[in-house]
């Protein structure tokens, strides 16, 4: 073998060369297999924004609908249930101004929604995900304490919120209910899941 | 060096041999990448086809990669209750179906691989007139098919005509001609053509993705081209040690 | 910088032999300087293996083990709604016939230059296993589309086992598990197909590596390079160390393969009905069988035999005994070859011989197992005991018989062949 004569900084340039060449090829072919495990097709076609007619909804009561599996609430709020809502203490909430992005920004607004009314949001508690329970009417009628404005009780780890979402300061909860994207196609129908098209 | 690609190559000969073709079939005169075309065949599909045929690996969006917008596709192609990301389901039960034809419509979502365009092409230009068979058609590539002529009326009705002639050994040769009877709506031509797109967009539905396929096949062969320039170089560059 | 990994990988070695594995069987693994085209299939097959398991992991994510799901569950979901899907699907499709090609060819080299011979014994039963496993898999691999195809192979090998004297049907319907191929056969298989076999398949690879490592790699001139090694260092003489010079030599032979498997993979991924058959795009369906069903093409020379075989005693057994022994012969190999030399380029015109026809069997016969038996008509009525038979099947028969003598007869004629003498070190 004739070592003496090898070219030391040709090899490293020649492995280096290599190495960089392969190594981007792997990556490219990595990607179709990390883009695999992200939802497919189908599962889009499942999660697809879902129309809900709103016009049956008594004042003061509430439906959920269902969006990527999730339950969606629809709130129509009475006027007095509005006020009440507004006179809440804004010690006792936890991001009573909506600093934190959960929700549109056209829902980031005094009454947390498009139209004052109704409010439309993600059944699921900030905490560990649980569904909570409504609580719409104010004081101590459905076994919450007497100054109750209405709101929601999650039967999990208790965690309270207002008729917007807000989360009560001292619940588990961190973050207020989300709102997802959601837009009027008419005046009695709701599309959840998308927002306005621009 | 000559021996070792000789005996590769005699490896590889049992690929080569393709099975015999038992029957004449026209060429398809289609191209996938004809857009117009398969705009056409997919109006097409969704207005014959679709009302007994279902196509459930095909999703309406995917039309998207022929050149129609969601709105397009919702307005012409849809009936108002689906939704754009289903697949194309068929309004028929298939237990209804089969009592009715002896037998379920396939589904058509990769027929193209498994008869080929060609086959497809000639299989719908084939009806025949048979007043034995219980739709009363016949064809001249799916003998006995259960499926009665679904574009009668643009193609009109065509007979098979049997000539019998002896050949150049004095063999009896049977000759079978369709010959158009009752012109339909539609010129031969225009028949042709109308059925060309059909079949072009069944070849597209059967892979949607073999346009993507084969331009990334060539920047995968460019890469592999240039990552073995300097494999090879490489390679020499270390046996110069052992040479 | 270096200095924290020297650091790090100390103290792995202190309780972990990373580097010493590392030099046994890749620094410091001394092989032949002499390796040709030939040698290139082993580490290609480890390739391949590697590209079936990571391939096959991501299809399992999203195939559906279930009668009514798994042909949708590929050809909707992973051929069109899984981003990426259809080129995962077609890399582990392709990648099966890559896998026998490459597993064929290892073999063939093996026949060329003695690798069976002593010490390499085990090594060559190991290579057994695998190939072995290999159609497991294949086999088992090819029910899970649920095609026609898929579901009428599958029935038919399954038969095969009902054909065994006496308990033949309750085996066939023990491997089922009903009384036809149904869901329940397709969840074992799929069982089988993405964990027993594997599992099987990678310890027996690694005892095929090993092996090899404990005795040293054969070469194109079939002598031991152990025998002379250099008095100082104990190194062979004519060994260079597998890293960096193989490693390097094997990148090459990676991507001109790779250039072949994605030339398939992108332009021809059913490589003209081989390696995807058009019939497997049509659901499985237990009430009618394809107009023309055979195997893929790498079990048609098998499946030639089975059907050379005319039943006897009102039996199908002696074809799935036939079939069952051409390809467990191979285990016999090492012991049958009798020659006192290893490789080809000593031997004499009779192993050559031979050999050639051997191989020409197995091609005709793959050929014939891919074509209906009466593919080229019958012989004449008046011809003398042929009369009257398909010509195909005649050819088979001749072409099965050629395929055994070359086994049976092996130590007969490597004993009597005139060989060359053998260099005591290897040559170019």
């Amino acid at each position: 073998m004739a070592n003496q004569e090898v070219d030391q900084s040709k090899r490293r340039f020649l492995i280096a060369a290599t190495a960089v060449a392969g190594g981007a090829a792997t990556m490219a072919v990595a990607t179709p297999f990390v883009m695999s495990m992200l939802p497919s097709e189908r599962a889009k076609a499942a999660g697809a924004p879902v129309e809900v007619d709103i016009s049956k909804i008594e004042p003061g009561s509430m439906i959920t609908a269902e969006w990527r599996g999730k339950p969606v609430w629809l709130i129509n709020r009475t006027d007095e249930m509005l006020a009440l809502t507004e006179k809440i203490d804004e010690k006792l909430l936890n991001d009573p101004k909506l600093e934190v992005p959960q929700q549109p920004d056209y829902a980031k607004n005094p009454t947390r929604s498009i139209k004052p009314n109704l409010m439309v949001m993600l059944g699921v508690c900030t905490h560990l995900g649980c569904s909570p329970t409504s609580k719409l009417k104010p004081g101590g009628e459905e076994g919450m304490s007497s100054d109750w404005p209405g709101g929601f009780y999650c039967p999990c780890h208790g965690s309270k919120f207002d008729l917007e979402g807000r989360v009560f300061a001292g619940s588990p909860a961190p973050i207020n209910l989300e709102v997802p994207p959601h837009t009027y196609l008419s005046d009695t129908r709701l599309l959840i899941g998308a927002d306005k098209e621009a | 060096m000559m021996k070792k690609l000789f005996l590769l190559l005699s490896l590889l000969l049992p690929l080569a041999a393709q099975a015999n073709e038992e029957m004449h079939l026209d060429k398809a005169p289609i191209n996938t990448s004809d857009q117009a075309s398969l705009q056409r065949g997919a109006k097409y599909f969704v207005n014959y086809c679709l009302n007994c045929h279902s196509a459930q690996a095909m999703r309406y969006n995917r039309l998207t990669e022929i050149g129609l917008t969601e709105d397009e596709i919702k307005a012409n192609l849809m009936f108002p209750a689906e939704k754009i990301g289903e697949t194309m389901q068929v309004g028929m039960k298939p237990a209804d179906a089969k009592a009715w034809f002896g037998v379920a419509p396939p589904d058509l979502s990769v027929e193209e691989r498994v008869r080929g365009a060609d086959w497809l092409y000639t299989y719908l230009r084939g009806f025949y007139r048979d007043e034995t068979r219980p739709s009363g058609w016949n064809n001249t590539v799916f003998a006995n098919v259960a499926m009665p002529h679904v574009l009668w009326d643009l193609q009109g009705e065509q007979q098979l005509k049997v000539t019998k002639a002896k050949d150049a050994d004095g063999k009896e040769v049977e000759t079978h001609e369709l010959v158009l009877v009752k012109p339909g709506t539609m010129t031969p031509v225009e028949y042709n053509a109308m059925v060309a797109d059909l079949v072009n967009y069944l070849a597209f539905m059967a892979e949607p993705a073999k346009a993507t396929r084969q331009n990334l096949g060539i920047i995968a062969l460019l890469v592999l081209g240039i990552l073995f320039l300097l494999a090879y170089a490489l390679k020499k560059e270390f046996w110069k040690d052992v040479h | 910088m270096i200095k924290y990994l020297t650091c790090a990988l100390k103290w792995v070695d202190d309780r972990f032999p990373l580097t010493a594995t590392w030099k046994a069987h890749l620094s410091e693994y001394y092989a032949p300087k002499n390796f040709n085209f030939w040698y290139y299939f082993g580490s290609l097959a480890l390739l391949v293996l590697v590209m079936q398991i990571v391939t096959g992991i991501f299809l399992t994510m999203h195939y559906k083990p279930d009668a009514d799901l798994a042909f949708y569950s590929v050809e909707t979901t992973i051929m069109r709604d899984v981003w990426g899907g259809w080129f995962i699907r077609y890399l582990h499709s392709t990648g099966a016939s890559m896998f026998f090609i490459v597993v064929y060819l290892h073999m063939f080299r093996g026949l060329l230059y003695g690798s069976h011979r002593n010490p390499r014994e085990l090594i060559w039963l190991f290579g057994v296993g695998i190939f072995l496993c290999l159609m497991g898999e294949a086999f088992f691999g090819y029910l899970l589309p649920w095609g026609q195809m898929s579901y009428w192979g599958a029935q038919v090998i399954v038969n095969l086992f009902g054909a065994i004297p006496f308990i033949g049907p309750d085996v066939a319907e023990w491997l089922r598990g009903d009384y036809l191929v149904s869901d329940a056969t397709l969840n074992r298989f799929f069982a089988f197909h993405v964990i027993a076999l594997p599992l099987v398949l990678l310890g027996l690879v690694a005892a095929h590596v090993l092996a090899l490592h404990e005795v040293g790699s054969n070469n194109p001139d079939g002598v031991e390079i152990k025998k002379y090694k250099d008095p100082n260092t104990g190194i062979p003489l004519d060994g260079i160390p597998f890293h960096p010079y193989y490693t390097v030599k094997d990148i090459v032979g990676v991507v001109v393969f790779l250039m072949v498997f994605a030339a398939v993979v992108f332009f021809a991924p059913e490589m003209g009905g081989y390696f995807l058959e058009a019939n497997n795009f049509v659901p499985a369906n237990p009430m009618q069988t394809p107009a023309h069903i055979a195997p893929v093409w790498y079990f048609t020379p098998y499946y030639s035999i089975l059907r050379a075989v005319p039943p006897m005693f009102n039996s199908q057994f002696p074809g799935v005994v036939a079939m069952g022994a051409s390809v467990l012969i191979f285990a016999a190999l090492p012991w049958l070859d009798r020659s006192p030399v290893k490789s080809i380029r000593y031997r004499g015109a009779q192993y050559k011989g031979w050999l050639t026809a051997f191989v020409i069997s197995i091609l005709v016969l793959g050929y014939l197992g891919t074509v209906p038996s009466n593919v080229w008509g019958q012989f004449d009525k008046d011809i003398f005991i042929l009369g009257g038979a398909d010509r195909a099947t005649v050819l088979a028969r001749v072409m099965m018989v050629v395929y055994f003598l070359f086994f049976i007869l092996m130590p007969w004629y490597t004993k009597i062949d005139k060989t060359k003498p053998v260099p005591e070190r290897v040559t170019g």
